[in-house]
């Protein structure tokens, strides 16, 4: 029974962590991944990167990002090693490290984006 | 009598031969290799909420840490980590895009919209996203 | 084009050997033959002891599906001209336990057929004069999914279904949706036990081969994503509204 009620909660996460890794991701990676660090552009001085992180909405919105995202992996993780390598037997331990790690993860973006007085 | 034929049915029943799924059942064919890399993509999602956190913390301690951390991103280890991290996050999108559709059955006035619209919409979202951030990151 | 072509079709005598083997047979090369034409060539002349299912020949009853060549295919509409040089090799379904040569069981497929209560369901008892009436709309709201031959190319493409014998499986959940989008149903409730359970549409993770796999375009990937949204949000539903939910 518990299982019907928190898989649909948990795939609307996973599913919600995807359209948002999707949209924000790629170029946020592609910027601070791979164009700044070999230079092919100049990244932004410190002082507009710190009025941006300030600013409310960006911080509301990353770490949306980050907690869906980790939620998104989670799940999709869990069903990877299940289904890729056959370790269902050990679902317990698979999902404390997913979801235990995402929790984890969600409580340091919180940290850092909305308690961190800045 | 019964009994006979409860016997006889046994004796004859086949043996039915299950073949047992390899660890490795996924690199037989190029769609189940793909569906694995695609499911694979979402390690390095999870790695790019650790980067974007580092990233946010070297900014808020200050000019320096940001600095060392730009350098940090230059290291080639890293920075190769981040080009494989790149493909598989591109993989995820566009898989994501493609197959939403299939999920999603919009309907306009009771007719259905095609698929390839949604998908279009899906696209063309991630190209205006891209650009607001990447406009606001750059300034 | 050449005159004959190979198949290497799998044997499997479970009064004689432990696993399966594969039998050469050389057949006639049909620029309209199909695979089955070519079994049926091969019992008829060449070796009569081989098994398998097929019935109609045209793509219709859904009996003859088989691996050809490692892909789901059913061998009716399958032409030997497309294995040309050929070796072209015939195996049985996968994911299904092996009877005898190229025929499997079946029981486990038709045994969830009827878990999804695949017929209409109605509140009331009495039938309306005549017939229900649905708009051409209606219709197209779940045509697709009607389209379904039972051939079980989809379980045989499934890798979960491989690895978890439980899983209820694509054709079963495209039914069970068949008829939920039916506007003359009222039985969504009644399925969603079978359909949101832990062996249900959750043990799906959107492989999409079953879709690839159809030979009539039912797209039960399609079905199972959307029923895993209409679960969700019913979830929601019974969640924040408890008394106005199911």
């Amino acid at each position: 029974m518990p299982k019907q009620r928190i898989e649909p909660i948990l795939w609307l996460l996973f599913s919600a962590g995807g359209i948002v890794a999707a949209l924000m991701i790629p170029v946020l990676l592609l910027l601070f991944g791979v164009l700044f660090p070999l230079e092919l552009v100049a990244p932004p001085d410190h002082a507009h990167l710190l009025a941006v992180v300030r600013n409310p909405l960006t911080r509301l919105v990353l770490f949306g990002t980050c907690v869906l995202a980790l939620f998104h992996w989670a799940h999709r993780f869990k069903y990877t090693l299940y289904d890729g390598l056959q370790l269902k037997g050990l679902h317990t331990a698979i999902n404390t490290f997913s979801y235990g790690g995402a929790l984890l993860g969600s409580a340091v973006a919180g940290y850092l984006l909305l308690l961190l007085p800045v | 009598m019964s009994d006979t034929t409860a016997t006889t049915r046994v004796r004859n029943q086949p043996r039915p031969y299950r073949r047992r799924v390899p660890i490795l059942w996924w690199v037989r064919r190029r769609s189940y290799l793909l569906f694995v890399a695609r499911e694979v993509s979402s390690v390095f999602v999870a790695w790019f909420v650790v980067f974007l956190l580092l990233l946010i913390r070297a900014v808020l301690a200050g000019d320096d840490a940001y600095q060392r951390f730009l350098d940090w991103t230059a290291n080639p280890f890293l920075l190769a980590l981040n080009v494989v991290a790149l493909l598989f996050v591109l993989l995820h999108a566009v898989t994501w895009f493609n197959l939403a559709p299939q999920a999603m059955v919009v309907k306009v006035r009771g007719r259905r919209l095609p698929p390839l619209l949604i998908a279009a919409a899906h696209f063309g979202a991630w190209a205006v996203v891209s650009a607001v951030v990447a406009w606001i990151v750059l300034g | 084009m050449a005159k004959s072509i190979t198949m290497q079709v799998a044997r499997y005598r479970p009064d004689r050997e432990a696993e399966p083997t594969m039998q050469s047979y050389d057949v006639p090369l049909r620029k309209d033959w199909a695979i089955l034409d070519g079994l049926n060539h091969i019992k008829d002349e060449l070796d009569g002891t081989l098994s398998y299912r097929w019935s109609c020949r045209m793509g219709i009853c859904g009996s003859c599906g088989m691996t050809v060549n490692g892909e789901p295919k059913l061998t009716c509409a399958t032409f030997l001209t497309d294995y040309a040089p050929g070796p072209v090799r015939v195996e049985p379904m996968r994911n299904f336990p092996v009877v005898r040569d190229l025929v499997v069981d079946i029981g486990d497929f038709m045994a969830k057929l009827s878990v999804v209560q695949p017929w209409i369901i109605r509140k009331d008892e009495e039938p309306p004069d005549g017939e229900y009436l649905q708009t051409p709309a209606e219709l197209e709201d779940y045509k697709q999914f009607s389209m379904c031959i039972n051939c079980m190319l989809c379980y045989s493409a499934c890798p979960i279904y491989g690895l978890n014998e439980h899983f209820l499986g694509p054709a079963a959940i495209a039914l069970a949706q068949r008829y939920n989008l039916d506007s003359r149903d009222q039985g969504s409730a009644d399925r969603m036990d079978a359909l949101s359970a832990s062996t249900g549409v959750w043990d799906c993770t959107y492989v999409g081969e079953c879709s690839t796999a159809c030979p009539k375009n039912v797209d039960p990937a399609g079905a199972i994503q959307r029923y895993k949204l209409t679960a969700a949000s019913e979830t929601l539903k019974a969640f924040f509204m408890p008394r106005g939910g199911r």
